[in-house]
């Protein structure tokens, strides 16, 4: 069997995230999430405080200014590439700093 | 499950801070020993897949919804090193630029969402591995175990961090009765959203599936095999 090449792997992988975020994201439920309903429910959601970045430019998945869906789609896909090239990012610094040889076999490290 | 700033007090934020940045230095450590190069950006693809799986919240009851956590999968997928890793970084990019998740409450949701869910669902995904019959069909059906319970232990860790330094005067035992209860619904949402990924994963390309050591899942052993 021909198997997927990573590229295509990756790129498809890519793709399905930036469909979810751009049209099923601005249908998603804005009800409360769990931990939010048990909050209200329980009487301690009164210590949540204000978001320090709460009026950030992407605050609440929306872009400021912007109403609709199209601000959720963007500001999702932008998520997406920022969460990408973040995680690419530190796992390949992870991997710069891993030992050379196997760790039993490095001499005093 | 994202922790607003206010429900802890200082010192369990700091706490929490400080065991996350503990947390992530050994995953550091230990999770660049386990992808080959090539396998990089699986990493970015596991961090912006979760990312966006994580905007689509699914209702569970009037008035309440849910989301993926994805910290089974992430580690179903890439291993629980570089799973923690992936988590982090998602929960970063969204206390920082998407205002979900305080950001003195950062420690509190990588230690919940970034290292308990993670390591948890992966133990569980181990457990069902070993009792499950080897084969490409029960992968997936192990992994979506593994997203059930990590969001129903998630849930109680959040509980007995609210025990020890949480900000509101409350009745622990229906916080806990009620985190652990709506959890144990959204854990469906998630064991069916890990079953769905893993399945498709197990379809294109088993290889890149992470290989669990072989003395943890007996002699299963996914596609790469004659």
């Amino acid at each position: 069997m021909r198997r997927l090449r990573l590229r295509w792997y990756i790129a498809g992988g890519t793709a399905l995230a930036l469909l979810l975020a751009t049209f099923v994201a601005p249908n998603a439920s804005s009800a409360p999430d769990g931990l939010e309903r048990v909050a209200i429910d329980q009487g301690f959601d009164g210590t949540a405080e204000e978001h320090a970045v709460g009026d950030g430019p992407l605050a609440d998945y929306g872009v400021r200014g912007l109403d609709g869906d199209v601000p959720v789609a963007l500001s999702g896909s932008i998520g997406i590439g920022l969460t990408f090239a973040v995680g690419m990012g530190l796992v390949a610094a992870a991997r710069k700093l891993r030992p050379r040889q196997p760790l039993e076999a490095a001499p005093g490290a | 499950m994202h922790v607003p700033d206010g429900f802890f007090d200082a010192p369990t934020a700091l706490a929490s801070g400080a065991a996350a940045a503990a947390g992530v230095t050994v995953a550091v450590r230990r999770a660049g020993a386990q992808l080959e190069d090539h396998q990089v950006p699986l990493a970015g693809l596991t961090a912006a897949y979760i990312f966006a799986v994580q905007m689509l919240n699914f209702p569970v009851a009037a008035g309440t919804s849910g989301h993926l956590l994805g910290g089974a999968l992430a580690a179903v997928l890439v291993g629980p090193w570089v799973a923690a890793l992936c988590m982090t970084v998602v929960l970063g990019v969204q206390a920082l630029v998407f205002a979900d998740g305080g950001l003195s409450a950062l420690g509190v949701n990588v230690v919940l969402m970034g290292f308990v869910s993670v390591f948890v669902g992966y133990a569980a995904y181990l457990a069902l591995r070993r009792l499950l019959p080897a084969s490409p069909r029960t992968i997936p059906v192990a992994a979506a175990a593994g997203g059930w319970f990590a969001v129903v232990a998630s849930a109680a860790v959040f509980v007995a961090l609210y025990a020890v330094g949480g900000a509101g005067d409350v009745s622990l035992w229906a916080v806990a009765g009620a985190m652990v209860g709506v959890h144990s619904v959204i854990g469906i949402g998630e064991a069916a959203i890990t079953f769905l990924t893993v399945a498709a994963v197990v379809g294109a390309r088993p290889d890149l599936l992470h290989r669990p050591p072989e003395d943890a899942v007996g002699s299963a052993v996914v596609g790469v095999r004659p």
